[in-house]
């Protein structure tokens, strides 16, 4: 199957800040990818070069097959976008605006299914700037989705968000996903990686320093076993488990001693992030 | 087309909802309009004052609505980021402004209409002989000074200063041109200031048009000048407009 975006060996430069730094990555059609990275990691520098507002330096890039440099309209016609901050005329209802976007594509969703489809529809005759930031949040996926995309960007969908917001945004994510949609989401949060992605590519410094299902990243790391002698933690990190909790114990039982507070533990996918976002200061 | 009509009706569903622009836009000439018709009385070169006052408040409305009110709009709605959301969408950034520009000249149609129907209802003020140049220049006018406030727009740096520069430009503008009423009075130096900005050379051509029945097309230079303001501007729009915000 071809994939729905492709990228190869990307590069950016803002003058002499290279903020993207020859990044390789494919998603396939239906699947959600989550570029994760801190803040000024190049994840909205990478996804607006694929929504087609920034040119690339370097590499190649295809979305749904197209270039998106040459912001070609049958492109556009198939992407559904969420910028990070972007804002809708205060005084036209909920209902207006996504008729009004509707208008742009040649064939749009039904306007009533997107209001039931992004909860609002309490709010479907409500003036946008009667919405909570949660509400706008929903119109801008709303109007994301009101051209019946095939991909769809979200930029940190969810910053700013108490939790209840996050997990209704969580929640409308996965409807998406239930429809079929591509769909490439930036984050900085783990827990919504963790969460939402099908893949997840790990960005820092303009580099992917690691790319894989949210499983196979935890499965890459090493155990973890704890114990307490003398009155210290001991920690022995090993990727043979089986092998040196053995010898820890048989030298314990041995010596006819307790491992106090023994435990053997995975390290969880937030260790395995920070281990790699650490890395970059050594 | 359909697309582009629909754009131009969602402008006009944004403008009339949005009271502020209504109000200051809009409505702020006509207001100044029935003001100062009411305050002055008299004759000015032979004719009452209203033959005056009618086409100068709608070339203020030039400056107000199709300079003012159309810089205003861009800005703001490129600090929003909604210039940024248009361009993921399949509509035509070029079709985007065409549609902004006509929804203007909409908008400015309706004030120059209001204005006239004013003159008409309250102050027995009638079309002059010469109207198709009058109808031409005020065309003329909205279309040059929409030109110029693309290139503002593109200037100005945030939305909560739009209005004070738009203002600070036009009032004084209006008020040395002749758009308020007539300048021959002013001290000199005001007169030399006034012939350099562009809306005097619009109600010169108005005024001839008006008072001496000379049709546009008899008035080269000042159509010209008026032509090289818009041009220019529209060269700056082409240089430094932007569809994305400033940088926060």
């Amino acid at each position: 199957m071809a994939a729905a975006v492709d990228v190869s060996e990307l590069r950016k430069s803002y003058g002499d800040h290279e903020a993207v730094r020859g990044i390789t990555f494919r998603i396939e059609e239906g699947e959600v990818f989550c570029l994760l990275g801190p803040n000024g990691a190049g994840k909205t520098t990478t996804v607006e070069i694929l929504e087609g507002y920034r040119s690339r330096d370097a590499g190649e890039v295809t979305v749904l097959g197209l270039d998106p440099g040459r912001r070609e309209r049958t492109l556009r016609e198939r992407m559904g976008v969420v910028l990070q901050h972007s804002e809708t005329w205060p005084q036209v209802t909920v209902a207006e605006t996504l008729r009004i976007y509707a208008g742009y594509y040649c064939d749009p969703r039904d306007v009533d299914e997107v209001i039931e489809l992004v909860g609002l529809r309490e709010k479907r005759d409500a003036r946008v700037k009667t919405l909570s930031g949660g509400q706008k949040r929903r119109l801008d996926l709303g109007l994301a989705l009101v051209g019946n995309p095939d991909i769809v960007f979200l930029d940190e969908p969810t910053t700013g968000f108490d939790p209840q917001a996050r997990r209704n945004a969580w929640e409308m994510i996965r409807g998406l996903r239930a429809l079929g949609k591509t769909i490439l989401l930036t984050t900085h949060y783990l827990d919504e990686a963790q969460q939402l992605a099908d893949r997840v590519a790990v960005l820092r410094d303009g580099l992917i320093v690691t790319e894989g299902t949210p499983a196979e990243l935890v499965a890459s790391s090493r155990t973890e076993i704890r114990y307490r002698e003398n009155g210290e933690v001991r920690v022995v990190e090993t990727d043979e488990p089986t092998q040196a909790l053995h010898e820890l114990t048989s030298r314990a039982v041995g010596q006819g001693r307790e491992l106090e507070e023994l435990e053997v533990r995975r390290r969880s996918l937030e260790d395995v992030y920070l281990e790699l976002l650490r890395e970059d200061e050594t | 087309m359909s697309l582009f009509a629909h754009q131009v009706r969602a402008d006009q569903l944004v403008f009339w909802r949005g009271r502020e622009s209504a109000i200051f836009v809009f409505l702020f000439p006509v207001l100044l309009f029935l003001l100062l018709s009411t305050v002055y009385s008299g004759a000015y070169r032979g004719q009452p004052i209203t033959d005056y006052l009618v086409p100068s408040l709608i070339t203020y409305g030039v400056a107000n609505t199709a300079f003012g009110g159309l810089a205003i709009i861009l800005v703001v709605r490129r600090e929003l980021g909604i210039l940024k959301r248009i361009r993921a969408t399949p509509l035509p950034a070029p079709m985007y402004l065409a549609a902004t520009l006509c929804s203007i000249l909409l908008v400015f149609a309706l004030q120059a209409a209001a204005i006239m129907g004013l003159g008409l209802l309250l102050y027995d003020w009638h079309l002059p002989s010469q109207w198709p140049s009058l109808f031409a220049a005020f065309l003329l006018g909205a279309v040059c000074f929409a030109g110029m406030g693309f290139g503002a727009a593109s200037l100005i740096r945030s939305s909560e200063g739009a209005s004070a520069v738009v203002n600070v430009v036009t009032l004084p503008m209006a008020f040395l041109s002749g758009g308020f009423g007539p300048t021959r009075d002013f001290p000199d130096v005001l007169q030399a200031i006034a012939d350099v900005l562009p809306l005097t050379y619009l109600v010169d051509v108005v005024q001839e048009i008006v008072y001496e029945g000379n049709p546009i097309w008899d008035q080269p230079a000042a159509v010209g000048v008026l032509l090289a303001w818009g041009v220019a501007g529209t060269l700056i729009a082409m240089r430094y407009f932007a569809w994305e915000p400033r940088e926060r």
